[in-house]
């Protein structure tokens, strides 16, 4: 049986059942940053004192940088699919990807030289909420990150039988990324800067 | 969503115009906390610079600002959801039970 509504919209939602599921998914995630910045409020306003300049603010805007980047390369990687440019679309997609593995790189580094410093989850609540915030925010990138790779590899082959689909499919892991890339732009000045 | 190719081709350059103004905004939120303003300003700066920047990606790539209403139904309901949940804090500061008066 084929999934109903992949390519023509439903009619009682005027959307694909793809696009109106990831924007449902993407509620249930506002909710789960959402509880952790609301822990990270707590936590603040209960502490006697927070720390500051913890965190290097160069690599902190660096990935900043890298993630605004990322999302306009996906985005035209969407665009490129819906003018007809293929081989725009994979090098689009391809830039992502590589823009996705320069920041979990970057964040490599960053975490190293904390855990050399002796500054791990268990040194001090400003560093556990940091670890849990950016760990899951880190593990949503590497999510992203499979997901372009299947496209990039055996997924690509659906352009060729269903090309809408395809398109389609493109649009909803862009959602998603952007999704990904609003959560870094308030987490930065959160943990960076304040 | 813009469906037409015509309309895409001419979406990529709000997407260009968009990148440019995320990159300003965030070069003036690295310099602004650089000032070492009080702590209540400089997070009101910090979040207001955010929140714009947010909307921008959540409107121009998301496609956000035409969108269809089944969409704008769920997010209103998450966004009521997710600030009873970000205030929940506060209710902390106001149970004193145990705290002699």
């Amino acid at each position: 049986m084929n999934i109903p509504y992949t390519v023509e919209v439903r009619p009682d939602t005027g959307l694909t059942n793809g696009k109106f599921g990831i924007w449902l998914f993407l509620a249930s995630e506002v909710m789960l940053f959402g509880a952790l910045f609301s822990s990270y409020i707590l936590l603040r306003v209960g502490a006697p004192e927070w720390p500051h300049n913890e965190l290097s603010v160069t690599l902190g805007t660096i990935n900043t940088i890298i993630l605004i980047s990322s999302s306009v390369t996906m985005v035209m990687a969407w665009a490129s699919l819906k003018m007809n440019y293929w081989g725009k679309h994979r090098m689009y997609l391809s830039l992502t990807f590589v823009l996705a593995a320069i920041f979990l790189v970057n964040k490599y580094f960053e975490y190293k030289e904390h855990f050399e410093a002796g500054q791990g989850p268990w040194h001090d609540t400003f560093f556990a909420i940091y670890f849990t915030l950016t760990g899951l925010h880190g593990l949503h990138i590497l999510g992203g990150m499979v997901v372009m790779a299947y496209f990039l590899g055996p997924g690509a082959k659906l352009w060729k039988k269903n090309p809408e689909q395809f398109t389609n499919r493109i649009e909803i892991t862009g959602l998603y990324w952007h999704f990904v890339d609003l959560v870094w732009i308030f987490l930065f000045p959160v943990l960076y800067l304040l | 969503m813009h469906s037409d190719p015509a309309e895409v081709r001419k979406s990529v350059r709000s997407y260009i115009t968009v990148f440019v103004a995320l990159m300003v905004f965030t070069v003036i939120t690295v310099a602004a906390s650089r000032f070492h303003f009080a702590v209540p300003i400089a997070i009101t700066v910090a979040l207001i610079i955010a929140a714009m920047k947010g909307s921008m990606v959540a409107g121009v790539f998301m496609h956000l600002s035409h969108e269809k209403q089944a969409i704008y139904g769920a997010l209103l309901l998450t966004l009521v959801f997710f600030f009873v949940l970000l205030f929940i804090p506060v209710l902390t500061n106001m149970d004193h039970i145990g705290v002699p008066r």
